[in-house]
């Protein structure tokens, strides 16, 4: 599917005012899921069915949320991530932006990685590999 | 007093689709207060009919192994009220199954020609088709003994043998037509 980068975020905007029933306007690309669009556990499961529906993908259990990694006890010491925790966060998470978290990596901030440019980059990176495949 | 909403299992698809009716009646109590002197059907039984309906589907196609919660109501929208002496027909589909969680789609009809023993081959039976009055889709969670909240049970208290009657009883229906049970 040759979608661009508005075209995707158009989508997902859709999957998210119809998962959390948010207006668009909220829906911008830095806004978080939990704390902006009020997102909770079981809302993460429904926007992974609602994408996989819309672009025709399938998404693996913690690729797009790893959740193993953050309920891991052994990758969290006294509420912060530790280095190795964040390096496998990292290397499992390629479309989020760690900028902020990497400088505090406080494991009450980890949901402000779970942005809509996060899904975004997901989606076009996933879109991309299956184009290439 | 045991909460079911549906009278009986009408179609069966494993993990695809079911179908159930509800019939409406005056003698149910709950009428006389909903409304006084206007008794309609509440749409809010209607989502618990439909998460019956869904979610014995749901429950089926992971071979029962687990509670199925209702985790989230996607949309639900009504367009009519069901009256006494209506059957209301559930239909729902899976859209979505994985290891954690379950979406499905139903529609809710009232059928519009009250079900004899041959309805299935009644000829006029495509000229009027049942009345579409609402839509719900939902999302279930699978509960078992690894990941249930603390407080629930550890029997699977959804799939009661009372309700498993409902659903056992769709082989021995007349005019019932289901698929793949395996």
């Amino acid at each position: 599917m040759g979608l661009s980068r508005d075209e995707v975020m158009g989508r997902v905007e859709e999957v998210l005012v119809d998962a959390l029933g948010v207006d668009p306007e909220e829906v911008t690309q830095s806004a978080t899921l939990t704390e902006d669009l009020g997102a909770e556990s079981i809302d993460f499961l429904d926007i992974v069915f609602r994408l996989e529906k819309t672009f025709e993908i399938k998404i693996s259990k913690g690729e797009l949320f790893p959740d193993d990694i953050l309920s891991n006890p052994d990758n969290v010491v006294d509420g912060k991530m530790t280095a190795e925790g964040l390096a496998s966060l990292k290397s499992s998470m390629p479309h989020a932006d760690f900028s902020e978290f990497e400088a505090n990596p406080d494991v009450s901030k980890v949901s402000d990685l779970f942005t809509v440019n996060t899904i975004v980059n997901y989606v076009e990176n996933k879109l991309n590999t299956a184009n290439a495949a | 007093m045991r909460w079911i909403w549906i009278d009986k299992f009408c179609e069966f698809e494993s993990g695809v689709r079911g179908v159930a009716v509800k019939n409406v009646s005056l003698a149910e109590e709950l009428l006389k207060d909903h409304f006084p002197g206007y008794p309609v059907f509440p749409p809010t039984l209607m989502i618990e009919g439909m998460a019956q309906t869904a979610g014995i589907l749901v429950g089926q196609a992971r071979g029962f192994r687990e509670n199925v919660i209702l985790a989230k109501i996607r949309n639900a929208s009504f367009d009519d009220y069901a009256h006494p002496g209506d059957q209301i027909r559930y239909e729902a589909n899976i859209d979505s199954i994985d290891e954690h969680a379950a979406a499905t789609s139903g529609e809710i009809f009232i059928v519009t020609q009250q079900a004899t023993p041959d309805r299935e081959t009644s000829p006029d039976r495509e000229a009027t088709p049942d009345r579409k009055i609402g839509q719900v889709d939902l999302m279930f969670s699978h509960v078992n003994e690894r990941n249930a909240p603390e407080g629930l049970p550890e029997h699977n208290f959804v799939f009661t043998p009372e309700f498993m009657r409902l659903f056992e009883a769709i082989g021995s229906s007349g005019n019932a037509s289901h698929g793949d049970r395996s």
